[in-house]
């Protein structure tokens, strides 16, 4: 053997013992193992600690402050006689809406952005959620609308504005800027409708959509709390096992075919998750704006991941809401806005960037 | 089906069976037909490759040899069972493809998208098992790619990326392999490099290999069996020295040629007329007419 060839081989040696740079952790128990994405983790749980904090320091302020220490007091079943209502009633659905509504329309947002390819695809611009909306004013107006017949409402419109969408996009196969357009454009559409329904309504009813339509939690009872978390508790998980074909059909439909996705059931299945999410929060919440659109792309960032951050997105998601209903609340004391102004505030200037951005590089 | 391994590298004892045919195949999108009455078996243990001009149903064939495309009448074959009956998964774990301008999500790196050629071996809850790792670890050694790993694809030259999508769909660990134009934007020594290492996958793997190229000469040298198309029929399938002559070159592509023998493999070379208006007293044009 000559000395070129030893120092080949060995050369070759050390790669093959070398450990692959793979990307996530993986644990394995007995014949199961799961790759688990470290920094996804502790992204998770920072951005949940912090959501918890903020979360009780909203309860904790207000009209009538309540201290931390009593909130928390409260929390673990010893209430003080103020503390009861004002906690348990009043700021604490509240709060657990907020959280629950955020997360359902991250996870939403970062589903959608990666199916669409492109962060424009949430279901806040293209439309969804103006369904969804559509179908809970209807409920209102129409049959007086308790928040279970608001939910079924909501669900329905947002099932029918993705499908309307989709069949209007469609033209062998569906293409993300067509996508986009002809879903910014269905979601005018169904606003002219609402405003429509709005103004030939009661004049009760009408109060009652209006604050709700700009995305508020403003008094969220029990029954939201049900709504939205009943939907996180069944849609979440299977979110997140649809995460591996979701991450498959990122490398283009044949590809993820040839790799043996069956593409068309598991874009469907995505899709009706995705659309689920978002109409049951529109339904708690109303329609918040920018939340679904923000989170993806924040928490893809925090976690730094080329893969649809859909559980990062979900914690991102409700500390976005949490915080903004804080300051939603207090930044015009004692009047409170509702949470989607001030989430607005902080779309708005982010959505005209990328349309900029995305304008200039041709991507739309 | 009797005595077929379902996932193989083994060379088939007869070199005439085929795992992977098409009888009568009919492909259209929509309305519109691409491939008539098709029939196409593809040799075991050898590299197929398919030629032809601009949108003679090439690329449309290899979808449907892949289960990409349902045909609208007759049947593709693989391992003696309908491929449409097969699950998609159950497919993906013998026929390995690599489409013409797949898509790397931004910021990937290449082993984790060479490990994604793993999807059909793993289950939800086996994500990645020792098997796995040995695979990746050969695709990235075979396709030389092994010191990229830790690359993201996005930084990586064309030829590059085009070794890592093929580790991509080596790491599959398929007994049949098809690349839909796997040279297309690569300079002539990446294509080179890119059918070697197709050659080398076949002969000491045994894999058997279905290529689309657009280059008649690189074709004649790299392919045992050569499949010429022409408005989504077959034109003629063989050795290239069986297929290649001035005629067929006329044939299919239209292109009145000269066919040579490659002074270096032996195998057919084409030298197209000099159609340029200063050359009209062409000596071989001449001798032609």
């Amino acid at each position: 053997m000559t000395t070129l060839e030893r120092s080949v081989e060995v050369e070759s040696g050390d790669l093959a013992s070398s450990e692959l740079p793979l990307r996530g952790h993986v644990i394995r128990l007995r014949g199961f193992s799961v790759r688990l994405d470290l920094r996804a983790v502790a992204v998770c749980a920072v951005v949940g600690m912090i959501t918890v904090a903020v979360g009780l320091w909203s309860i904790s302020v207000g009209d009538f402050p309540i201290p931390i220490s009593d909130v928390i007091a409260t929390l673990l079943g010893n209430p003080t006689e103020d503390s009861e209502f004002i906690v348990g009633t009043l700021r604490l659905p509240r709060v657990l809406v907020g959280v629950g509504v955020g997360a359902a329309f991250g996870m939403s947002g970062a589903i959608f952005q990666a199916l669409v390819r492109n962060p424009l695809g949430s279901p806040d611009i293209i439309g969804f959620n103006s369904g969804a909306a559509l179908g809970a004013v209807t409920m209102i107006v129409v049959v007086g609308g308790s928040s279970f017949q608001v939910s079924v409402g909501a669900l329905a419109g947002g099932v029918i504005a993705a499908l309307l969408v989709y069949l209007l996009a469609w033209k062998r196969g569906i293409q993300a800027y067509r996508l986009v357009l002809v879903g910014i454009g269905v979601g005018f559409a169904i606003t002219a409708v609402i405003d429509y329904m709005v103004t030939r309504a009661e004049i009760n009813d009408v109060q009652r959509a209006a604050v709700w339509l700009t995305g508020s939690l403003n008094g969220r009872s029990w029954d939201e709390v049900r709504i939205v978390w009943l939907a996180l508790l069944v849609l979440g998980p299977l979110a997140i096992l649809m995460q591996r074909a979701l991450d498959r059909l990122d490398l283009g439909d044949d590809t993820a075919a040839a790799l043996g996705v069956r593409v068309s059931p598991s874009k469907l299945a995505l899709v009706l998750v995705g659309v689920a999410l978002a109409a049951l929060g529109v339904a708690a919440a109303g329609p918040i704006a920018f939340v679904a659109f923000v989170s993806g792309p924040i928490a893809r960032r925090l976690v730094n991941t080329p893969r649809a951050a859909v559980v990062p997105a979900a914690f991102v998601g409700a500390l976005v809401v949490v915080v903004a209903d804080l300051a939603a609340r207090r930044v015009l004391a004692p009047t409170e806005l509702p949470v989607g102004i001030m989430t607005a505030l902080i779309g708005a200037p982010y959505l005209l960037w990328l349309l900029t951005r995305q304008a200039r590089t041709g991507a739309l | 089906m009797i005595g077929e391994p379902p996932s193989t590298n083994g060379v088939h004892p007869d070199a005439r069976s085929s795992r992977l045919r098409a009888d009568h195949v009919r492909l259209a999108y929509d309305e519109h037909v691409v491939v008539q009455e098709l029939d196409l078996a593809i040799p075991d243990g050898q590299i197929t490759v398919i030629v032809g001009p601009n949108a003679c149903g090439k690329s449309t064939l290899l979808r449907a040899l892949a289960r990409l495309l349902k045909p609208s009448s007759g049947e593709v074959i693989l391992d003696g069972e309908l491929i449409h009956r097969l699950p998609t998964k159950e497919v993906a774990r013998r026929l390995g493809l690599l489409p013409q301008t797949p898509i790397a999500p931004q910021g990937i790196l290449v082993v984790d998208l060479v490990a994604r050629g793993r999807t059909p071996h793993q289950r939800l809850f086996q994500q990645w098992s020792d098997e796995d790792e040995r695979a990746v670890r050969a695709a990235l050694t075979a396709t030389d790619t092994m010191d990229l790993a830790d690359r993201p694809v996005d930084e990586l030259s064309g030829g590059q990326r085009q070794r890592v999508w093929i580790a991509m769909a080596l790491a599959q660990e398929t007994g049949l392999l098809l690349l839909d134009e796997p040279t297309t934007f690569l300079d002539i020594a990446h294509q080179v490099e890119i059918l070697d290492l197709v050659d080398r996958l076949n002969h000491e793997e045994g894999r058997t290999v279905v290529l689309v190229l657009h280059d008649l000469n690189l074709a004649c040298r790299y392919a045992h069996n050569l499949v010429a198309m022409v408005d989504g029929r077959i034109h003629g399938v063989g050795a290239p020295e069986e297929i290649i002559t001035n005629d067929t070159v006329e044939e299919v592509f239209g292109l009145p040629c000269v066919v040579v023998p490659d002074p270096l493999s032996g195998t057919p070379m084409i030298v197209p007329h000099d159609t340029r208006a200063s050359a009209r007293t062409d000596p071989a044009r001449t001798e032609r007419s």
